[in-house]
């Protein structure tokens, strides 16, 4: 099905060239690797040999010096710097010259931009004029980010990738506390939106130059209730993004939405901003249950705001429904996704709900003035939902989400295949090697959980990275394993390979009696292209890891001196 | 001989305590009371110089075997023993007379909180009375049957007993079960009713149920308030006058009683003994007549209540003795010591305390394997009536079973290994031990016997082998207000009691005796009569040997494979309902997997309960995005951790803690 879109795309995509002075110059160790989200998964059984498009050539694009104060960070110094003699190596003939031109003084408020003016195909002299210059055509934007999908595919099998990684932005605050959720969000009496805005501007710009990362394929902004954030504050961080970086036209901008706190006309303006996709926390169309739940809209809202966003970014609308809440009955449920399956976008997430400690409706369960939800109907719901979401053309490609017409979020498929990733904003999470550390190890880091404590570590340090984590290969390792199971294409031989050249799938799981077990019973399959769970497998994947992640231990710790050596 | 170290460091702190006793105590007073002069003339304070100064020593011999009086107080749970105690302690100025004296003799923490006396204890009080200087020997037994050959020991060292009795409560099944004892030991006894002071209370009434129940005359009662110290001079008066002094002789050579052993880690076993003829002094070469062994006495001495030192002891005295025996097993109780080479008849009554509980216990984590052991150590070296069996189970990990003389003294156990060396442990319900009378002769002969005792389920030999089974029935006396008998007569039949007996022992109050086989009532029993009968009834026993019973083998099966540490031995009519339980509680705490999982209780091949627990049809996170990740790695990393402790019954996991849930003592039986 992709590959349709993408012989349809392809001669829109805008051909770019290799970006040959990366992989002439180093090869990192896979642990460094900053895999773009592979999408050569896909596909893995068709040959590559004819998707010869070429990389996005941005990447050095974006260099703009850097402000003194961001140095006082206590990590590498001097990056840009480095980043701007890498960017010298790798001079091609960029296809946005305008962004060169773009220095700190072009980080002017956007002028509203309407939908469709701009394509990124074609970039027009007007783009210059425009602040933030990428904003995007949203049918071309859609074609665009399913080309880069394409490109990453050619290119996944293809060499040493470009730095890159996706980019979440965390917008830590809402107007009400949902009884289910226990993100990290607050509830303020008034938010300086300038000063967070800075702050996140300026971390996005901090942890972009530590990592080296010279393009970011995807933004997310998420929180919180980024819907509630201005669509100047999306834009801001957007443009400082590009700058840092380089924030290719095609890239996917996900906002999440709260159908009360978007109406059509803010729809419009975070289209303007950039953003070009929208995940909608719609949860249910049952009133009663969304008052449970302590969402502020009705179904109603809901549902209008669906329409509105289909509306203004057609093909590029998700929305969340929740399954198993307590005293939800599998019936009525699935009429629900019915009503929605009527009315929705390509694509759909479905999430049980999972009664948090320290949310309202974990407390009204333990105290028992509410029943606990039935984890057998919520099973039967699951297996319900995603039967008529299959029928209704919608692939499963993950656990929890489902898209048809190719319509998969590249954000998310990020994080399942193990891609580097950016966490800007309070108690955002990263994955991503840093640069200058000497090593190429991934970390784990957190940011500052506390919106206050983070802007101060922000404004004194250029951002509020909490904690840092170097990731061990074998740890790396462990959530390739749990990350790409939750994907229907599972971990192919190739993607393994990226991580893991010397110990192949087979070495580590083709002798074990219980995997073998798992494979008897139909829930895992291991084969020509890769370790992938079978429709039922999906369902039960935790159990599967349970079996699975000791294995790969065991492996790890058997494998041949020679490799320990080489580690 | 101690090692230096330990025996200054041991002097040390007795001369602590000693100064700080003699320092409250103050300059003697005239005057009327007796046990100022008492104290004065026996407990001469020692100079400071500590105990190398010998003079100051007690002279034992100044108490004649006339002026000797060796007794033990006996009551239910809560009626006052203890607190009698302290106030014939302070009586005879053994202890100050403050406000802190709450039951000095029960030095356990496991005691003073339960309200019972677990361990033997011994004062020798000194009573002037019209003239005479008395030696009064108080034996502090045990106060539960559990105990019953801890106090039929301390007993035989005794000639008369306070039976102590609440005025409130009246006569209650322990009274009865320690009456009978003193009773069959042919000592004087001496009715006490206590707590007179209560606004509830009728000692007419008690004097009635004591006369009816156990034929003691009312004017021989002594009515009292041990709290406030009424009429308790009267006790002693009437210790000396209606019980007889021990009948003995100093001429002869020594014949002493071991009743109860202590370990001190500085000095060794620490003896209690009662002489029966003769005396003993530092110095004297002493052989045990149950192992033959000799040793030097080093030291003897009386506890007042805290070890004394005197030059000698004599007939019809008790005291303690130390004599460098490093382990409490040399001193067993019943044991009787002799001069070396003058070899004395054995005192009768030697024998080994009998287990009729029995439960496994293992640490929660195997790496305090160790250090429970060196607990386990410690504790039965103070209490060897506790059997231990080195045990393991593949689901518990290595453990032990043992053996406890009942269930309070399982409990007192655990509570002991939890307060005093902070050990945590998985005690298993406890078991009792079968018999099986074979009449297979191969098995005859790989026995070497023809009755077995069985202990642990897994030897339970086959119907076919077996000529009979038998189970273990104790005695039990229950007495209860008359308006719970019909719940409490439901109850008994449910555990499969015979009445033998029922009297009123007032117009309200009824004295039932049931036969109970013991495994009826090792578990909850105590606390189901408790319930129903909102705390009124009360409940002990004894041993009354074993009686055929119809037992069988039920195995525990998961998808068909037998699960070894659920095998158990069961009474047929409760096999269903045994069985039941236990599939439920498997139920309950077997994690679903990936298949559905059969759990069936079989007696041979016959299923006779039945449970299921479904396969997982969802088990994986919802969300699982960026910000989601680091959790979920630790959370998936720890449970395959875990994982790779669980016990495999055929390819079904099986987490510990399904084994302590179902294995586990529990009341909701």
């Amino acid at each position: 099905m992709l590959g349709a879109f993408i012989g349809i795309f392809s001669t829109i995509v805008p051909t770019n060239r290799l970006p040959l002075g990366i992989s002439a110059t180093s090869t990192p160790s896979p642990s460094a690797l900053s895999f773009s989200p592979d999408f050569a998964a896909l596909v893995a059984a068709r040959p590559h040999s004819t998707e010869h498009i070429a990389l996005g050539g941005q990447a050095a694009a974006a260099s703009a010096p850097v402000p003194s104060r961001w140095r006082r960070s206590g990590e590498a110094p001097g990056p840009a710097r480095r980043s701007g003699s890498r960017g010298g190596a790798r001079a091609h003939a960029a296809p946005l010259p305008s962004f060169r031109r773009r220095g700190p003084a072009g980080r002017a408020p956007r002028a509203p931009v309407r939908p469709g003016r701009v394509s990124a195909a074609s970039p027009s002299p007007g783009a210059v004029a425009l602040p933030g210059a990428r904003a995007r055509g949203w049918a071309a934007a859609a074609a665009a980010a399913r080309a880069a999908q394409r490109r990453r595919r050619a290119e996944g099998a293809r060499g040493p990738p470009s730095p890159r990684a996706a980019l979440y932005v965390h917008w830590p605050y809402c107007e009400k506390r949902c009884s289910y959720c226990n993100f990290n969000k607050y509830i303020p009496r008034g938010v300086e939106e300038a000063a967070v805005r800075s702050c996140l501007v300026t971390e996005a710009q901090t942890l972009l130059r530590l990592s080296g990362v010279r393009r970011v394929e995807s933004v997310f902004f998420g929180g919180g209730t980024p819907s509630l954030a201005s669509p100047s504050t999306v834009a801001a961080v957007l443009e400082a993004v590009d700058q840092a970086a380089h924030l290719p036209a095609d890239s996917e901008v996900t906002l999440e939405a709260n159908p009360t706190s978007a109406p059509s006309s803010r729809l419009a303006a975070f289209g303007a901003a950039g953003v070009n996709r929208l995940s909608i926390g719609l949860q249910s169309l049952d009133d009663t249950e969304l008052q449970l739940l302590g969402r502020t809209h009705s179904s109603r809202d809901a549902l209008q705001t669906l329409a509105e966003a289909r509306r203004l970014f057609p093909g590029r609308v998700s929305v969340d429904l929740m399954l198993g809440l307590p005293a939800q009955q599998v019936g009525p449920w699935l009429r629900q996704l019915r009503t929605l399956l009527g009315c929705c976008d390509d694509h759909i997430s479905l999430y049980q709900l999972t009664l948090e400690r320290g949310t309202e409706l974990f407390t009204q369960v333990q105290r028992g003035t509410l029943s606990a939800p039935d984890p057998e109907l919520a099973a039967e719901m699951y297996q319900e939902g995603r039967a008529l979401l299959r029928d209704a053309g919608f692939r499963q490609y993950e656990v929890s989400n489902f898209a048809r017409n190719g319509a998969l979020s590249t954000h998310n498929w990020t994080y399942w295949q193990c891609g580097q990733y950016l966490g800007v904003g309070p108690g955002a999470h990263g994955r991503f090697a840093p640069q200058g550390a000497g090593d190429h190890t991934r970390e784990a880091r957190i940011q500052t959980l506390e919106p206050d404590n983070w802007m101060k570590e922000v404004m004194l340090f250029g951002h509020g990275t909490r904690r840092r984590i170097p990731l061990s290969k074998l740890e790396l390792l462990e959530e390739v394993l749990a990350m790409g199971l939750r994907t229907d294409v599972g971990i192919t031989h190739q993607h393994w390979q990226q991580f893991e050249p010397q110990l192949s799938l087979w070495d580590v799981f083709g002798a074990s009696q219980e995997v073998k077990a798992l494979l008897a019973q139909g829930i895992l399959l291991l084969d020509h292209r890769g370790l992938r769970c079978s429709w039922e497998g999906l369902a039960v994947l935790d159990s599967l890891l349970l079996t699975l992640l000791p294995r790969l231990q065991d492996a790890w710790q058997q494998r041949a001196p020679s490799l320990v050596q080489g580690e | 001989m101690w090692t230096p170290a330990g025996r200054g460091r041991w002097h040390g702190r007795a001369l602590r305590l000693w100064e700080a006793a003699t320092a409250r105590r103050g300059p003697p007073e005239s005057g009327p009371a007796p046990t100022r002069a008492a104290a004065a003339a026996a407990g001469t304070p020692r100079s400071p110089d500590g105990p190398a100064d010998r003079k100051e020593k007690i002279d034992m011999s100044r108490f004649s075997v006339e002026n000797t009086r060796n007794f033990s107080i006996i009551a239910h749970v809560d009626h006052g023993k203890s607190t009698l105690a302290d106030r014939l302690l302070e009586l005879t100025g053994a202890i100050d007379k403050t406000k802190n004296n709450k039951q000095v003799l029960d030095k356990l923490q496991v005691e003073r909180e339960r309200g019972i006396t677990v361990k033997a204890q011994t004062a020798s009080l000194f009573y002037n009375c019209e003239g005479k200087q008395y030696l009064l020997n108080l034996i502090d037994t045990p106060g539960h049957v559990d105990f019953s050959y801890e106090v039929s020991r301390s007993l035989s060292a005794c000639q008369g007993v306070l039976l102590v009795v609440d005025a409130n409560e009246g006569i209650q099944a322990q009274t009865v079960a320690n009456f009978f004892l003193a009773f069959e030991a042919q000592l004087s006894v001496i009715p006490v009713i206590n707590k007179i002071d209560l606004k509830n209370a009728d000692p007419e009434r008690v004097e009635k149920q004591i006369e009816k129940v156990f034929d003691i005359p009312r004017n021989e009662c002594i009515k009292i308030s041990a709290k406030l110290g009424t009429n308790v001079e009267r006790v002693l008066q009437a210790v000396i006058e209606r019980i007889p002094p021990p009948k003995v002789h100093r001429k002869n050579s020594l014949k002493a009683l071991v009743f109860d052993s202590t370990f001190d880690q500085y000095r060794g076993v620490i003896a209690n003994v009662a002489l029966f003829d003769g005396m003993v002094s530092k110095g004297d070469k002493i052989v045990s007549a149950h192992t033959k062994k000799t040793y030097e006495v080093n030291e003897v001495g009386v506890l007042n209540p805290n070890e004394q030192p005197t030059h000698k002891l004599y007939a019809g005295q008790v005291g303690y003795l130390i004599a460098g025996m490093k382990d409490v097993t040399e001193a067993q109780i019943g044991d009787t010591l002799y001069l070396h080479k003058q070899p004395v008849e054995p005192l009768p009554g030697f024998k080994s305390a009998k287990p009729m509980v029995f439960a496994g216990m293992y640490p929660i984590d195997q790496s305090e394997y160790n250090n429970l052991k060196s607990a386990v150590e410690k504790l039965t070296i103070n209490d060897s009536s506790v059997t231990v069996h080195r045990d393991s189970s593949l689901a518990l990990g290595a453990g032990w079973r043992l053996g406890f003389l009942g269930l309070l003294h399982m409990e007192v156990f655990n509570q002991r290994l939890e307060q005093e060396y902070n050990a945590s442990v998985i005690l298993t319900t406890p078991t009792v031990p079968y018999k099986a009378v074979l009449s297979s002769a191969k098995l005859i002969k790989e026995y070497r016997e023809k009755e077995i005792t069985i202990i642990n389920p897994a030897q339970f030999p086959d119907k076919s082998k077996v000529t009979e089974y038998l189970e273990p029935v104790v005695l039990g006396t229950i007495i209860t207000p008359d308006e719970y008998i019909g719940k409490v007569m439901m109850l008994c039949q449910a555990r499969r009691a015979v009445q033998k007996n029922m009297m009123y022992i007032d117009q309200n109050r009824v004295m039932l005796k049931y036969l109970f086989p013991l495994n009826e009532i090792v578990v909850d029993f105590y606390d189901s009569l408790k319930s129903l009968s909102s705390g009124y009834a009360s409940f002990d026993y004894e041993d009354a040997g074993y009686q055929t019973a119809e037992l069988v083998k039920m195995d525990i099966l998961l998808n068909g494979n037998i699960v070894e540490e659920l095998v158990t031995i069961v009474h047929k009519d409760k096999a269903h309902s045994v069985g039941k339980v236990i599939c439920e509680r498997l139920k309950d705490s077997l994690p679903r997997q990936l298949f559905e999982i059969a759990i069936q209780a079989a007696i041979g091949s016959k299923i006779i309960a039945r449970e299921t627990v479904k396969a997982y049809r969802k088990n994986v996170l919802a969300k699982c995005y960026g910000g989601d990740i680091t959790r979920k790695m630790k959370l998936l990393k720890r449970q395959a951790e875990g994982k790779k402790k669980l016990r495999k019954i055929g390819n079904i996991e099986v987490p510990k803690d399904a084994f302590i849930k179902v294995l586990r003592t529990q009341s909701d039986k």
